[in-house]
């Protein structure tokens, strides 16, 4: 694999049914390329729970995905309310996510907390009223 | 602590535990496992590829997780619905739900006996 692959994904903010799709297909491309299970795994979860995380905090976003020879990066930016607190949102179990959210399975407040677990790079820019950017990186 | 793996067919795994079959589904999967739980961020990056996945939650959301996890089904316990948009979806995407009047504790022992 000489050259990278690069794969770009829209992320509605607006069509649950969708959420997913984006992690979805990049399981699949690293399937087909013979990518080693554990670091699919990795990238599947973290990258699944930012997709999410764009849906139902942020009003969708874009999500940009780099496969090199040695680690997926992957780039996930919207323009929702931003985190106010980093530190607080990092911490296992919290969650801002209202009733009608945590009824379809959502606000374990572990998200956030998955994504830096299993990644190996991980960069979040945020600011109020601006949004929220996500860098990601998985070795291979 | 059990030294082998037992491994089972959807078929087999609905009949022997008279769960009801709500969605068409491929009978080349196996039933490695299982994993019980309703929270998805819990559910995502604990469950494993072959796991009998036991929840109450019968949504599209769910249908996403079972995609990436790829565990072998969903089993709706304590007759948890299925929504509409959920079993098009799960049946678009190979997902198969089964549904138990039992609630995960006792359908979970009964799975351990099993595989
Ligand atoms: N993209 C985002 N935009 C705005 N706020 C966010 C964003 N991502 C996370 N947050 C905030 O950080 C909190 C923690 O996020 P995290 O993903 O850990 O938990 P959650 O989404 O609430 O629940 P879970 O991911 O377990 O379903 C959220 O409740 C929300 O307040
Ligand atoms: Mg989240």
């Amino acid at each position: 694999m000489a050259d990278s692959i690069r794969l770009h994904y829209d992320v509605s903010g607006t069509d649950f049914t969708l959420a997913g799709a984006a992690s979805s297909d990049v399981k699949r491309t690293l399937k087909q390329l013979g990518i080693s299970p554990d670091a699919i795994r990795n990238v599947a979860i973290a990258m699944y729970e930012g997709e999410i995380n764009m849906v139902i905090h942020a009003g969708g976003g874009e999500i940009d995905v780099e496969i090199t020879e040695n680690d997926i990066r992957m780039v996930l930016e919207d323009h929702g309310p931003g985190i106010e607190n980093v530190e607080l949102a990092m911490k296992e179990g919290y969650s801002t996510a209202p009733d009608n959210i945590r009824s379809l399975g959502f606000g374990a407040g572990m998200g956030l907390p998955n994504i830096k677990k299993y990644t190996d790079d991980f960069r979040i820019e945020t600011q109020l009223g601006v949004g929220t950017k996500l860098i990601l990186k998985v070795n291979i | 602590m059990k030294m082998w793996v037992k491994k089972m067919k959807i078929k087999d795994f609905a009949e022997k535990l008279e769960l009801k079959v709500l969605t068409a589904y491929d009978d080349s999967k196996e039933i490695k496992g299982c994993y019980c739980g309703d929270l998805l961020s819990w559910v995502m990056s604990r469950a494993k590829e072959g796991d009998a996945w036991l929840t109450v939650m019968g949504n599209v959301n769910a249908v996403a997780v079972a995609v990436l996890t790829e565990c072998a089904c969903i089993v709706l316990t304590e007759n948890a619905s299925l929504d509409e948009q959920a079993k098009q979806k799960a049946e678009m995407q190979g997902v198969c739900f089964l549904q138990s009047s039992e609630n995960a504790y006792e359908l979970a022992v009964k799975i351990s006996e099993l595989i």
